[in-house]
């Protein structure tokens, strides 16, 4: 289990790093609310896989969370920038 | 082989795969060129992916009460996910994020000024 | 709404209220379960405290009124879980080859599909289907004509788009079989895909 644990953290971190570029490269804020989704994805998944390796579901509570905040987040970002654009 | 370490592998499986459509969803949103190819990008760790590793992490934790939760964080990222995804497209339609000489057709734009009339018409103006 | 297009009635206008009833009490059913999934723990504590919390939710956001003359049949609902399924996995890898391939710029289309039933709960779930499925991507719906625009990815000629337009009829004929009513049923029938032609959306 311990090799899968590293492959995986190996892969969620390369995944991040590319997607935190395209949340600072933009160029819209609507590119960088989808990197942030896809991010909070990444992010979840990293949880999930730390209580797989560990049997430990202390952290499972805060998956909820994420899920809820991803789709919170993105919504009102998207409202945001809609509104801005009428103008 | 017992039946805990045949889960044991099951469950690597589908969350290196997660891992793995995570990763590709992170390299296409570097190389993709315009925001509506990265949105389809960005579905597939939501959607797949997420649902790969929660499975993965169901069959190694196997109680009762974490899979519950592991349940409940599925159906909301599935009914959630499109609801987002549709607005940031909506949002990101009629503007310059879009490259155009990428589309081969465009059946929206001829139908655009009705409906924006039609969603801004329920604002009374007195 | 614009009054404009002529087209059938969205027939989501009045309910009776025993089908009113009986979606209030689906709604209640639906949260209740969710909030003891939540807790994770069966109790007649979190039974009643659910149901308060159901009732306050209902009284405060009272949901639209959604029409579902039909019923769910086992096997049309099985058969189109199973294909959506498969669609997932298919998709994703696609897109995932996609971006891994180098040297490859993605076409794209924008669409429009107008489905032959035209109510809020099979429009509602053509486009969660569509959208939960990577590739394709609604950017606006009509509830008027029950038309939705699509957006498409990996599309390099005129006649792929074309077969992604039967592709989303065919979904729309799934979910019908899954839940739909006979009359409905007898509607997609009678209108196959047509081959060709632009369903009178963009002329």
């Amino acid at each position: 289990m311990t090799i899968v644990a590293v492959t995986v953290t190996a892969l969620l971190a390369v995944a991040g790093a590319l997607t935190l570029t395209r949340i600072i490269r933009g160029p819209s804020i609507l590119d960088r609310a989808v990197a942030t989704d896809v991010l909070l994805a990444i992010i979840v998944a990293a949880i999930a896989t730390e209580a797989a390796y560990s049997k430990d579901a202390t952290a499972l509570p805060v998956l909820v969370v994420l899920a809820v905040l991803g789709f919170v987040g993105s919504v009102s970002v998207a409202r945001f920038a809609a509104r801005r654009n009428d103008k | 082989m017992s039946l805990d370490a045949v889960l044991d592998i099951v469950a690597a499986v589908c969350l290196i795969s997660g891992a793995l459509l995570s990763l590709a969803a992170g390299m296409a949103l570097v190389r993709f060129p315009d925001l509506l190819a990265r949105m389809h990008a960005a579905a597939k760790p939501q959607v797949l992916g997420l649902l790969l590793v929660l499975l993965g992490c169901g069959l190694r934790l196997r109680t009762g009460v974490d899979i519950t939760t592991l349940v409940l964080i599925g159906v909301f990222q599935l009914a959630t996910a499109p609801v987002a995804a549709h607005m940031v497209g909506r949002a990101a339609y009629p503007h310059d994020d879009i490259r155009t000489d990428l589309l081969l057709t465009d059946e929206l734009a001829p139908h655009l000024d009705r409906l924006s009339a039609a969603t801004t018409t329920p604002t009374p103006t007195p | 709404m614009t009054p404009a297009e002529p087209t059938e009635p969205p027939s989501n206008a009045t309910l009776t209220p025993a089908a009113r009833r009986r979606n209030r009490i689906t709604a209640v059913i639906f949260l209740v379960v969710v909030w003891m999934l939540l807790w994770g723990t069966l109790s007649w504590a979190n039974l009643i405290s659910g149901l308060v919390v159901a009732a306050v939710l209902l009284a405060v956001f009272p949901l639209p009124p959604v029409t579902f003359a039909g019923r769910i049949h086992p096997l049309g609902t099985a058969r189109f879980l199973l294909r959506f399924l498969s669609d997932l996995v298919v998709a994703s890898i696609q897109i995932a080859w996609m971006a891994l391939r180098p040297g490859h710029v993605p076409h794209s289309a924008i669409i429009a599909v107008r489905l032959r039933v035209n109510t809020d709960l099979n429009l509602t779930l053509a486009a969660e289907a569509l959208s939960l499925v990577p590739g394709s991507l609604i950017l606006e719906a009509d509830r008027t004509t029950g038309t939705l625009f699509i957006h498409v990815i990996n599309v390099d000629s005129l006649d792929e788009v074309e077969k992604f337009r039967r592709g989303v009829l065919e979904l729309e004929e799934r979910i019908v079989a899954a839940i739909g009513s006979p009359e409905e049923q007898r509607r997609v029938r009678e209108r196959p895909p047509p081959p060709l032609d632009l369903e009178g959306a963009a002329a």
